[in-house]
């Protein structure tokens, strides 16, 4: 098993004709993925990277039964291109897409709610699930299959830390990057309670970073929740209060979200928390070890 | 994106909420001639992106023009936090009876906006956030509905008693509301709303956060950026994120996390991080050049770190726009290339054929280019 992605996901890619989408809708072909078709409009009927093109994801979705959709699509189209995957009942959209206006992933987000669907970011690398399946732009060859879950809201920094445990023989059930917007689809909690059921995974990475209150609610629900060992990491230690680090969502404002508030409430709930990047693989070979 | 007071007044007398009339000046001069236009005594308020202006030194009085003209020559070219005074706002004063507080912000946790009034203004809502927080009402807006007639009649009970006045003050919240989901706001606030003492309700002070990501599709409040220096501009024109720190150590890195750890990491090994850096994904060679632009451009940077995870970034690219910033620019400090990823190995390629060497590791990256830091040798 893993969680989210697998040898049943058929996906769909929202975008696939533009230089992002064709580039990584052939890298994920190669990984193994089923990228089963393409969606732009104007160009249905049309073939890219080997995959047929369809005008909308309704047709795509009705030609081919997929289940998960991929959106590379440009800011000022991304809302919709997300909003017309839920309508033609895709289950699981993946979107990458950065810069999104929050007033429209808040629309999203009710919507998804409403509907009972999932969004994955926006603003983020995507879904893996090392040997099976890759939905999104991360490089596959730095994964392996395995048995830790990974979560984070950034995009390089979770391949730097999946690289290590690769390189410390610390494979990966699935590794997921919600993304770094203040308002997402998936937050931590939800991924951690996909992990505690998933039998597949033994241990948890939880990435966080500097802005919002999610780290803190997921602190409390490891405590609660989780009997998984989880070993945490918070960036922006070192980022000024009230200035945006990047990431809409990486901004320290009034006081709150900060790195040493996350990285006491990660200590409270009983997580190992790593000083550096490096030291992660260390702490959950510990961790697995012990268990 | 932060407004000043006067362009979010502008914005907000043209939904209908009562402001005080006055104008901007960026002379002492200008704010005579506006004083003596008002005709009555006016304040005279520093616009600057920074809370605590009043402690500053920053709003000042004036019963007649010629006190308003001094009090501008006070306050203009003035430095509050480090940002220099360039324009007043001179409005009328206001004889406040009470204040109170009226504002809307995201509320990530709730994934809504969520309306907040308070009987306390005119202080940091923070403050009382914390420590007499039961002083602060919320109702959360709900995106499809809009803010309903309701939820502005609980926030106008909770700030006044006299029915009147109430209706005044639910109206206004109604069209705060207009304005933050119109205007794709991340902050639009009142603090202090006032009732002054004959009776009106008036918005004392305004504040507007603005949605980056929005600003496309409001090309007119794009316009009201002021106050930016030329780096952050570059760096915004060619979509990087740039924020200028004091440390010795430029960076720049691909993705807002890891340009965080690695400033981190360099924390971590006993220095500081210059800058924060995120050349993005999809990185041309030109925004890799811009980049170095802005980091050479800063005095204090002692030896430059690269550190690129390639994914949507192809590492080729940045090695690309690497080798065309050396040609361009006359780098005098030592720089130190960490990259992984997509298109490695050719990135490698182009490097070395430049003469440039490369390292995988993070940590390894790091300790190098604090050591070069310290040696002074590129």
């Amino acid at each position: 098993m893993s969680i989210l992605v697998g040898e049943k996901t058929r996906v769909i890619v929202q975008g696939i004709t533009g230089r992002d989408g064709s580039f990584h809708s052939k890298a994920m072909l190669d990984y193994g993925t089923k990228v089963v078709a393409g969606a732009t409009p104007g160009k249905g009927g049309t073939e890219c990277v080997g995959v047929p093109v369809f005008d909308s994801v309704h047709e795509a979705r009705k030609a081919t039964g997929a289940n998960t959709s991929v959106a590379y699509v440009p800011a000022g189209f991304a809302a919709d291109a997300v909003l017309e995957a839920f309508d033609a009942g895709i289950e699981l959209v993946v979107c990458i897409t950065e810069g999104i206006p929050t007033s429209e992933v808040i629309r999203i987000y009710g919507k998804m709610k409403a509907l009972g669907v999932r969004m994955i970011g926006p603003n983020c690398p995507g879904v893996i699930s090392p040997g099976k399946c890759k939905v999104g732009i991360m490089p596959g060859h730095i994964h392996s299959p395995g048995n830790i879950g990974v979560v984070s809201r950034s995009g390089t920094l979770t391949y730097e830390v999946v690289n290590q445990l690769t390189s410390a023989g610390l494979g990966q059930s699935t590794c997921i990057g919600i993304g770094g917007d203040p308002i997402i689809g998936t937050n931590f909690i939800d991924a951690l309670t996909l992990f505690e059921a998933d039998p597949e995974t033994k241990a948890v990475v939880l990435i966080g970073e500097i802005g919002g209150t999610d780290e803190e609610e997921a602190a409390e629900f490891v405590k609660s929740e989780i009997s998984k060992p989880v070993v945490g990491f918070i960036a922006g230690q070192t980022a000024p209060p009230g200035k945006r680090m990047g990431h809409a969502g990486a901004i320290v404002s009034g006081g709150t979200g900060t790195a040493r508030e996350k990285i006491d409430a990660f200590k409270k709930a009983g997580i190992a928390v790593a000083d550096i990047p490096s030291h992660i693989s260390k702490l959950v070979g510990e961790l697995i070890k012990a268990a | 994106m932060n407004i000043h007071e006067y362009q979010a007044k502008e914005i907000f007398a043209r939904y209908g909420i009562p402001v005080p009339s006055g104008q901007v000046a960026t002379s002492a001069a200008e704010a005579k001639t506006i004083a003596s236009e008002l005709g009555k005594p006016v304040v005279v308020k520093a616009q600057v992106h920074v809370g605590g202006r009043g402690k500053a030194g920053g709003i000042k009085f004036g019963t007649t023009p010629a006190e308003a003209e001094k009090a501008a020559s006070q306050v203009l070219g003035m430095r509050i936090k480090g940002l220099t005074v360039e324009k007043v706002l001179v409005t009328t004063s206001i004889d406040v009876a009470t204040e109170s507080y009226l504002g809307l912000v995201v509320d990530r946790r709730a994934k809504r906006p969520v309306f907040m009034a308070s009987p306390a203004g005119g202080v940091d809502i923070e403050e009382v956030a914390r420590t007499t927080p039961e002083k602060i009402f919320k109702t959360h807006v709900d995106p499809c509905m809009g803010l309903l007639p309701y939820q502005s009649r609980f926030l106008a009970s909770k700030l006044e008693e006299d029915p009147k006045l109430r209706g005044q003050i639910a109206s206004i919240a109604h069209k705060l509301w207009q304005v933050f989901w119109e205007m794709d706001c991340s902050l639009a606030e009142i603090n202090p709303l006032v009732k002054t003492k004959d009776g009106q309700i008036i918005a004392l002070d305004a504040k507007i956060n603005l949605d980056d990501n929005a600003l496309d599709r409001h090309p007119g409040l794009a316009a009201m950026r002021e106050g930016e220096s030329e780096n952050d501009r570059m760096a915004r024109e060619m979509g990087l994120s740039y924020v200028k720190l004091d440390g010795s150590i430029g960076c720049c890195v691909n993705g807002a996390g890891l340009a965080m750890a690695t400033m981190d990491l360099i924390k971590h090994y006993g220095s500081e991080p210059a800058n924060f850096l995120d050349i993005g994904g999809s990185s041309s060679p030109e925004k890799v050049l811009t980049a170095m632009r802005i980091i050479c451009s800063d005095p204090g940077v002692k030896a430059i770190l690269f550190n690129i995870f390639g994914g949507i970034t192809r590492c080729d690219d940045v090695a690309t726009g690497i080798v065309a910033a050396l040609k361009e620019i006359d780098v005098k400090v030592p720089i130190v290339i960490r990259l992984t990823g997509t298109n490695e190995e050719k990135a490698r390629e182009i490097l070395s054929k430049a003469n440039l060497k490369t390292t995988t590791l993070m940590d390894e990256g790091v300790r190098q280019v604090l050591r070069m830091a310290q040696e002074g040798v590129s």
